[in-house]
């Protein structure tokens, strides 16, 4: 099993937050993205995080919702994630799969979460699922030792940050800014009282990501975070066929301490 | 039944949405529970209620109707307009209309905006957004921003900007900025999504006027309470009108807001029966319909667990209804409740179904309803047939069909 935080261990280890890239299944087709997912590895990704193209992306914004609408329109499927994952995971990246709730309840969780792992994921990543509403997914993650990565956000109360820390495994991930996915001109300032505040919450490893776009941006998030995410800049990347390995080996610079 | 606060009815319900919405529906439902138990919120929103909606709406007998449907019942295959409308003395069961027709803007959606508009002002905050299908709960919420000077933003799937083209240009004369939605089924759906963005990202000086007994809790249980005025009403009404409670009552059911109003004046008599009618669309076979109670199956949509239209990947599939305020492939979680545990039994009108009561609710009465509300009078039109001659149904009218104008001239060809 490829775990989150032994990913983010090494790479604090070797002076540097963890990078991790985003990219959705399907965009813009399952054998390109198996493709562009080798270069982000490549390119020094060291947590990959797999979008499942969903319907009704609420979380996200324009450029990523559009490459799952997209993706969808390609007919990609729920076995394309597990087929993918099952291809990528012999290099030893961790791949937390980042998926809306619907499609997973709708599999049944204790099937989502056994398919995950037989696949090799290391886990899920579930921007509109909170932990009092998780029950089912913690149990079979917690059966099969998946990791569950829950997001906190900068209206999150101190009391929903311990309890969010408290139901992560692999890290908690830390949404900069409010609002949706895509890319900002500068960094909000919420980011790193955030981390701050998780933290002292009692979380361990704290990523950030939502509105993180240029190596720029990936450097200060480094300077304070133990991972740095990024996704709509990829995406763009990756739908106008521009130079992601090279884009990822920047941000690999950046992310240094 | 009555009054469950929620967040849960039965397995359904709940709250399925991102980290950064919870503090924003923490404060509204704390606010509202506050505001539910004080008499001076109440006064006020009963003060508005009846001096600018026009509160209690009537309810009006409609005995061509009746005796309309009753022949309907009785005569399989096409009818002879004029010779149904010459037989209107036959005797049969009595339908009552709700007229939340005669509700100020048109439809029982201003009930629900503004007590929610009021409980904006007592947050604090100084802009309103809110979604809409057919356009009625966008023109209700831009109506109360006018009236209580907020800042509003309406969201709309372009597809029904185009079919609903009045109620934009009377959002937009109200102030409201009307945003078309252009992404997914460019409908209802897609233009709550769009709310919900905005919401994530402004949520610190802007309430989500939330139009439907649906979404993440506390909106199922708020929505329903700022409705049940309908089924309160109405309740009063039909025991002073025939001093008997009804045998059934019905409305349509897209999220299903009126609907729930309705019901909750009746389901602690456990006599009455509860009839809801989803938009049946092609017909349900044809899998193009916004039947989610009757062909759906449970999920999560749009903050909720409840029933939906969804693929065996759980991806939501688009519906189709000639109604745009029924267009939409998910349902309030109290609904969801209620089908399966069998207190309110749930059917499909399809679009022809609907535009025949359109016609003869016009034709008989003289009442033009909403396309919506069609799919309740249809579904009365059934329940003449299957009920005996002493029946009492009471019907919500829940809108007028001013804005459907241009779809049913088209429809009919006129």
């Amino acid at each position: 099993m490829n775990s989150a935080a032994k990913a983010i261990r090494q790479a604090e280890a070797d002076g540097r937050a963890a990078l991790i890239c985003y990219l959705p299944v399907g965009y813009p087709s399952v054998e390109a993205s198996v493709d562009l997912i080798h270069g982000l590895i490549r390119g020094g990704a060291d947590i990959i995080e797999l979008g499942l193209p969903y319907s009704d992306p609420v979380m996200d914004g324009p450029v990523i919702a559009q490459a799952a609408t997209a993706a969808l329109a390609v007919g990609t499927r729920v076995d394309d994630v597990f087929n993918v994952v099952a291809e990528v995971a012999p290099s030893g990246v961790p791949i937390e799969v980042m998926t809306y709730y619907n499609p997973v309840f709708r599999r049944g969780v204790d099937r989502f979460a056994e398919e995950l792992a037989a696949a090799g994921g290391a886990g899920l990543i579930t921007p509109d699922l909170i932990p009092e509403e998780a029950g089912e997914w913690i149990d079979a993650a917690d059966r099969l030792g998946l990791d569950k990565v829950f997001l906190v956000a900068p209206s999150s109360s101190d009391k929903r940050l311990a309890l969010t820390a408290a139901a992560c495994r692999g890290f908690t991930y830390a949404a900069s800014t409010m609002g949706v996915t895509g890319a900002r001109q500068s960094l909000s300032g919420s980011a790193r009282p955030l981390v701050d505040r998780t933290r002292w919450a009692g979380a361990e490893l704290v990523c950030v990501g939502v509105g993180v776009s240029t190596p720029r941006q990936a450097h200060e998030v480094a300077a304070f975070a133990d991972g740095v995410i990024v996704g709509s800049a990829l995406v763009r990347l990756a739908g106008s066929g521009g130079d992601l390995e090279g884009f990822v080996q920047q941000l690999r610079q950046a992310v240094k301490k | 039944m009555t009054g469950q606060p929620g967040p849960y009815f039965g397995p359904y319900g709940g709250r399925f949405v991102p980290e950064a919405l919870i503090a924003a529906l923490d404060e509204l439902a704390e606010a509202y529970q506050t505001a539910s138990q004080d008499p001076s919120f109440q006064r006020e929103l009963f003060g508005l209620l009846t001096s600018y909606a026009g509160r209690p709406t009537p309810l009006t007998e409609v005995p061509r109707f009746a005796a309309v449907a009753r022949l309907l019942a009785e005569t399989p295959g096409p009818v002879d307009v004029r010779a149904v409308l010459a037989r209107t003395s036959a005797p049969g069961p009595r339908v009552f209309l709700k007229r939340e027709d005669l509700a100020h803007t048109g439809s029982h959606k201003i009930n629900n905006v503004l007590g929610q508009a009021l409980l904006t002002k007592r947050l604090g905050k100084p802009r309103v957004i809110a979604e809409t299908g057919a356009g009625q709960h966008g023109v209700a919420t831009a109506t109360a921003a006018a009236l209580m000077g907020l800042e509003c933003v309406i969201y709309m799937g372009e597809e029904d900007t185009r079919r609903q083209a009045l109620n934009v240009a009377r959002m937009r004369l109200l102030g409201a900025e009307v945003v078309s939605v252009e992404t997914g089924s460019k409908t209802l759906k897609d233009a709550i999504n769009e709310a919900l963005r905005d919401w994530v990202t402004n949520a610190e000086r802007t309430n989500y006027v939330f139009g439907t007994a649906a979404g993440p809790h506390p909106f199922p249980s708020m929505v329903r309470d700022f409705q049940s005025v309908i089924g309160r009403e109405a309740r009063a009404q039909i025991l002073q009108l025939t001093g008997r409670l009804p045998d059934a009552v019905a409305a349509c059911v897209g999220g299903g807001s009126n609907s729930i109003g309705l019901f909750s004046g009746f389901w602690d008599d456990s006599a009455v029966a509860l009839r809801g009618y989803e938009a049946g669309g092609r017909g349900v076979a044809s899998g193009q319909h916004a039947a989610t109670l009757v062909a759906g199956s449970p999920g999560t949509l749009h903050g909720a667990k409840s029933y939906l239209l969804q693929d065996s990947d759980g991806q939501t599939i688009e519906s189709h209804s000639v109604s745009a305020g029924l267009d939409y492939p998910g349902v309030g979680p109290q609904h969801a409740y209620l089908k399966d545990t069998g207190r309110a039994v749930y059917a499909a009108i399809s679009d022809t179904e609907a535009m025949d009561a359109f016609r003869w609710l016009t034709l008989t009465e003289g009442i033009m309803p909403a396309i919506e509300s069609a799919h309740a009078l249809a579904g009365t039109i059934k329940l003449v047939g299957q009920l005996g001659p002493e029946a009492v149904i009471v019907t919500c009218l829940s809108g007028r069909g001013d804005k459907d104008v241009e779809t049913a001239a088209r429809w009919f060809e006129l």
